[in-house]
């Protein structure tokens, strides 16, 4: 009993000390050697523009139900001017870039740690060393400067699709003034609501490629192996993004 | 010249390396013969340093390997090129892309030089017109000879080859034989050949040592080998099921 409480402790010390230096080195590699331009230039692609599909999409959903929900509590406070700050602020403080993040790890970071953990079970990580290059250059600073450019621009996206998709219901199909929508959302929205957003969505894109590239990096053997890292992978990210945020929006409010 | 001395490695409970003791002459083809699973290729990554001993020393030309530091180490590595058993190519570049990657990274040469040295490293290992196709378009004979070529196209001083001709049709894999000597005999390197190509990799390597139990039992000239009185090394040439090698 004690024995094997003794192991799972250093199991997990081990672990959180092996994904710590993983951030640290991945981060010392950008400064040092961050790779070449086509590189990042070609995960800017893969991470940011295929994300932009399914960003717009999940975007205009959820304005349009921000639209929908804001109206009918609203009206009940006789309020639905407000409407558009209600939407608007939703969505750059808090929905833009978590869910924006969300998307992004379900599409590109479950990509990243499969593409990753396949080279690693078919000698490819080895191959790069035994050439003395450092894999870091290759296939993990690449990744972190992509998703760090790419979730602000994402999130940006994402908040102009949601407030009009907001917008559509609200004004469109339910009625509300449109100048109240836009004139009100004006007023209240501030740079300090922008900037928190922006700084979330960069701080969640460096949590993606770091548990992205961590997983893949040391996935076990085999096809299960690869695929039980892409599995770990998602749900960490997801949950790393959520805990995150709480902190970030305490701090930021 | 490379040597091991007293080198052990378990992972977990497993010992695999258990003060094994070898020296690798310079210049010359060893071959390290042993059942499967014995640590052959445990054995092969220590030399490159993708794996790192529990105890004991690894030297490359008398300059130790073990706990280097990482720009210390790609120093050293510089010196080998390596065969992996699964050939481990580039899998997302093309044939052409996966030979120049070491030359376009590790050199300064025009890219009308790499196209150069890319073809005529094809072409030595027996390959044209290919150079456009991916990996996975290629048979499994065609991959290695692809890998042998992104191999030597450094003109490294050691190449490390695990398990070269596994899985390939006895032509194929007398090709591959074939083309590990003259390719030795034409750049001169260092080669260590992990292979159960038995009696063919008699033919083709100048050492020969048996892996047995974590440790070397015998290392020598091929006919030394052949002709050696230990049971596990006659058992093991012979594929008799009787003896100290058991299946598990």
């Amino acid at each position: 009993m004690v024995q094997a409480l003794g192991h799972t402790t250093i199991r997990i010390v081990r672990d959180l000390g092996r994904v710590g230096w993983f951030l640290l080195y991945s981060l010392y590699m950008i400064v040092r050697q961050p790779g070449s331009f086509v590189h990042v230039l070609k995960q800017l692609r893969f991470i940011g523009t295929k994300s932009l599909f399914v960003i717009v999409l999940t975007a205009a959903f959820t304005g349009m139900v921000l639209g929908l929900q804001g109206y009918y509590t609203l009206t009940k406070f006789g309020s639905e001017g407000m409407l558009g700050t209600a939407v608007a602020l939703s969505l750059i403080r808090e929905l833009g870039p978590v869910l924006a993040a969300l998307m992004v790890t379900g599409r590109a970071g479950s990509a990243i740690t499969a593409e990753i953990g396949i080279m690693r079970i078919t000698e490819q990580i080895d191959a790069l060393e035994t050439m003395a290059l450092d894999p870091f250059k290759y296939l993990v600073t690449p990744k972190f400067i992509a998703a760090m450019i790419s979730l602000p621009l994402l999130c940006a996206i994402f908040d102009v699709i949601g407030i009009y998709g907001g917008w559509l219901v609200g004004v469109k199909l339910l009625g509300v003034n449109p100048g109240a929508y836009f004139y009100e959302m004006e007023k209240s929205v501030v740079w300090r609501d922008v900037y928190s957003g922006f700084v979330k969505s960069f701080s969640f894109g460096l949590i993606i490629a770091w548990i992205g590239c961590y997983k893949g990096y040391y996935a076990g053997h085999g096809a299960e192996g690869v695929s039980k890292a892409t599995t770990e992978s998602v749900v960490l990210t997801s949950v790393i993004i959520l805990v995150w945020d709480y902190f970030l929006t305490s701090v930021l409010l | 010249m490379i040597t091991l001395r007293n080198v052990h490695k378990s992972f977990g409970s497993q010992k695999v390396l258990d003060g094994l003791d070898l020296d690798i002459p310079a210049g010359k083809i060893t071959a390290i013969i042993g059942p499967s699973g014995e640590g052959k290729s445990v054995l092969l990554k220590h030399l490159i340093g993708l794996l790192q001993p529990d105890s004991g020393a690894v030297e490359v030309d008398g300059e130790s390997i073990v706990d280097l530091r990482r720009t210390e180490l790609n120093r050293i590595r510089e010196k080998f090129g390596m065969l992996f058993q699964n050939v481990a190519l580039f899998d997302s570049m093309t044939v052409f892309e996966n030979v120049a990657f070491p030359l376009e990274e590790k050199t300064s040469l025009s890219k009308e030089e790499i196209r150069g040295r890319v073809l005529t490293a094809l072409e030595d290992v027996g390959l044209k017109n290919i150079e456009h196709k991916f990996p996975d378009e290629l048979s499994g004979g065609m991959k290695k000879r692809v890998g042998l070529a992104r191999a030597v196209v450094l003109n490294p001083k050691i190449i490390l080859f695990d398990e070269p001709t596994t899985g390939l049709d006895p032509i194929i894999k007398r090709a591959i034989h074939q083309l590990i000597k003259d390719t030795h005999a034409k750049f001169g390197f260092t080669a260590v050949i992990v292979s159960h190509e038995i009696p063919e990799i008699f033919d083709v390597a100048q050492n020969v040592a048996m892996l047995f139990r974590g440790k070397i039992l015998q290392h020598g000239t091929p006919d030394e080998i052949i002709h050696s009185t230990d049971p596990a090394i006659r058992q093991f040439i012979s594929g008799s099921l009787d003896g100290p090698i058991q299946m598990v």
